[in-house]
């Protein structure tokens, strides 16, 4: 008997569904067991690390917190690599767009008023989609692969960032330490709750809906599915490849620097070095968690975010090591993968004696 | 009568509770790590203290630690997680927690914060630091007299005034023993990255440094050196063990005596919020055994050591000019205090530019 891959006639709808739910089933097995090799208990930990953050109101809270840029840049990503377009340097655009809707509060920091804000969130939008310009300009321009420049420019921005807080944009009155001056008023988001709840989650849910709906409904939604599946279609259709690689960029690039601008006007409130724990990177685990799917991504968010609070709680409850968390993001996008091959091949038993016996019978 | 002797029973009955609730109710004492406790440097020093602790207070206290928490929005949410559990005291050891060390003060009046590095003060957040110079200006000194290059390389994290005083401190302290010494410097941006100091430190050799030294808190930097037979100095934790042949000496952080005490405060009910700025002379900075050094050299850092706990020797007595030349301390004057905290320029011959 031997184990082989067979071709499916057609792609599986039920796999399509299933597999994200088989890669997390999977993911907490194996992460039971390595609870167990490290002599914790294996149900503790699991229960720490995917229901004590729901228990009470304060982790959740702070689920839905991290939970926010992932969705808003996620479901600008999902959209994007749908279109087999590859922006892989969210984390820039991210930085990009805090930086620029930054200006606001660091160079007009007495204009208070709600247009300050709206001002600040119009500006974060535009600073990252003005950043994805760069790579979405070299691929049509000179055909370039923008998953190399996309990753490459992530490092500009950052450190970018890093020259603007020591430099011109530092805190006049904080020693020369590496920070912005605090903002302040209408230059941060409306928060609310004990914990830090902010507006941001509203905009991630609205940009969400929203792209599930344009991508279900609109004859945009259609030309990102054909120019993605199949572009030679597409092309005698009369959609642009040129003109999608632009649009994928400016609405992923637009989602990033806005997650980014909330992210400093919300729970940072001021420039710093470091202002995202790499949420453009693992806003690419959840595109392709979520099914590169709108209202999938939602979901992803919201278990990776689990992931990261869960994490932490293990850690503190039973002083485990951090790295579990990256340990546990990791298992779940390979088990992903993983069982994406299911919706195309289906596993098949075959007899290697009647294999055989074809083999040695030449009629 | 009756009415009184219930109310006295009762109040009576309330008191053993509360007395008893008090007992039961250890003090819990978080702390917030920037790298892991085996790093062997900073953090490890961080996490001896908290381990003294345990050993002083034993079933009075409870010590709970969090690792690898990066400066930024993750920080707010981690410390406000240890204040939830019921810390009577946390100690955030890195001064990126800052920010959010106020933030989360703010919402948990009753808690006690101590917070390292840092220079934002309220009535329940405390800042501490030690005069790591210090230590910088004694390892410069026996630099300068161990190079036969005459060039130091200098490995840094982030050009914040502490990293920047420890590099005027250490060429200043050369400059006593040979006034062309010469600094490199290379910023890795980041405290803890094993991979891009070891690096830095082999690009500082390539250019001519034969002694390194670095303000980050991993080991790395001193194993290329004991890799490529050059001489280096332990940072924050006696290193010794990770470079038997080329390490000189190690500065060593003790941040013991300060955490004990101040868990002691919270214990007796006298803690107040105040700023400790400590040196050699409060035990606060250590200097580990001298080795790999002649007799001579060995006995010249033992007299400065001395001296600057005495407080006949000031590292940042002048004259001491910038780097542009001009004038930063006239001969007789010593830098002020609120200048070495925001510390912003280079002494003369740094070769690096901020």
């Amino acid at each position: 008997m031997q184990l082989i891959l067979e071709k499916r006639a057609q792609a599986s709808g039920l796999m399509n569904l299933l597999s994200p739910v088989l890669a997390i089933l999977l993911t907490v097995i194996m992460g039971g067991l390595i609870f167990a090799a490290m002599g914790k208990p294996p149900l503790t930990a699991l229960y720490l690390y995917f229901i004590d953050p729901l228990t009470s109101w304060w982790s959740i809270e702070e689920v839905l917190v991290k939970a926010g840029p992932l969705i808003l840049i996620g479901v600008g990503l999902a959209v994007c690599f749908k279109a087999n377009v590859w922006n892989i340097g969210a984390e820039g655009q991210f930085t990009a767009g805090a930086l620029m809707g930054a200006i606001i509060p660091v160079l007009w920091g007495e204009w208070q008023s709600p247009f300050a804000l709206v001002a600040m969130l119009f500006l974060g939008a535009l600073g990252g989609a003005l950043f994805a310009f760069i790579p979405a300009w070299l691929k049509t321009r000179f055909g370039v692969n923008e998953i190399l420049t996309s990753l490459m420019l992530v490092y500009i921005a950052q450190l970018l960032l890093d020259w603007m807080v020591r430099g011109p944009w530092n805190d006049p009155h904080g020693y020369n330490f590496p920070k912005s001056a605090s903002f302040e008023g209408w230059h941060l988001l409306p928060m609310w709750g004990d914990g830090r709840m902010h507006l941001g989650l509203v905009v991630s849910l609205v940009a969400a809906l929203v792209l599930f709906w344009v991508m279900r409904h609109t004859l945009k939604g259609f030309e990102v599915n054909v120019v993605g599946s199949a572009p030679r279609a597409g092309a005698f259709a009369g959609f642009s490849q040129t003109k999608m690689v632009w649009f994928c960029f400016a609405l992923s690039g637009g989602l990033a620097g806005l997650a980014g601008l909330i992210e400093v006007a919300g729970p940072v409130g001021q420039l710093q070095p470091n202002i995202s724990p790499n949420y453009g990177f693992t806003a690419i685990i959840v595109a392709f968690l979520g099914r590169l799917n709108p209202i999938g991504v939602i979901f992803a968010g919201l278990l990776l975010a689990i992931s990261y609070i869960g994490g932490e709680g293990v850690q503190i409850e039973l002083g485990i090591s951090d790295k579990t968390t990256q340990v546990f993001q990791g298992m779940l996008l390979f088990f992903i993968l993983m069982c994406d091959t299911l919706i195309l091949y289906r596993l098949k038993w075959i007899s290697t004696q009647s294999s055989q016996q074809a083999i040695g019978d030449p009629s | 009568m009756k009415k009184l002797l219930t109310a006295a029973a009762s109040i009576a009955l309330v008191s053993a509770l509360s007395i008893s609730a008090v007992a039961a109710d250890k003090l819990k004492v978080g702390f917030i790590y920037i790298g892991p406790p085996g790093d062997h440097g900073w953090t490890y020093q961080h996490d001896q203290g908290r381990q003294a602790i345990d050993t002083r207070f034993g079933d009075q206290v409870e010590t709970v630690f969090v690792e690898n928490v990066p400066e930024g929005p993750d920080a707010e949410r981690t410390i406000t997680r240890l204040a939830r559990q019921g810390a009577g005291l946390i100690f955030t050891t890195s001064f990126g927690y800052m920010d959010p060390t106020l933030k989360v003060a703010a919402k948990f009046p009753d808690v006690k914060f101590e917070h390292a590095t840092g220079y934002k003060r309220t009535d329940n957040v405390s800042t501490y630091s030690s005069r790591f110079y210090e230590g910088r200006y004694v390892i410069g000194q026996i630099a300068a007299k161990t190079s036969k290059t005459g060039v130091a390389g200098y490995i840094g994290s982030f050009p914040i005034p502490e990293v920047v005083r420890g590099i005027n401190a250490f060429l200043l302290g050369a400059q006593t023993v040979n006034p062309d010494f010469k600094l490199k410097v290379v910023w890795v941006n980041s405290w803890f990255d094993p991979g891009r100091e070891a690096d830095a430190a082999k690009v500082l050799i390539s250019q001519g440094a034969d002694i390194i030294t670095q303000h980050t808190d991993s080991t790395a930097a001193v194993q290329v050196a004991e890799e490529q037979g050059v001489n280096a100095f332990g940072q924050a934790s006696d290193m010794a063990a990770f470079a038997p042949n080329a390490l000189l000496t190690s500065i060593i952080d003790n941040w013991a005596d300060y955490y004990i005490a101040r868990t002691q405060a919270v214990l007796d009910g006298s803690w107040v919020s105040t700023d400790t700025f400590g040196g050699m002379d409060a035990n606060m900075v250590n200097i580990g055994p001298f080795i790999n050094m002649p007799a001579d050299v060995k006995a010249e850092a033992e007299a400065t050591v001395a001296a600057i706990i005495s407080g006949k020797l000031h590292p940042f007595a002048g004259p001491i000019y910038k780097q542009d030349g001009s004038l930063a301390a006239a001969a007789g004057e010593t830098i002020d205090l609120g200048t070495l905290l925001g510390m912003d320029w280079y002494v003369q011959g740094v070769d690096d530019k901020l």
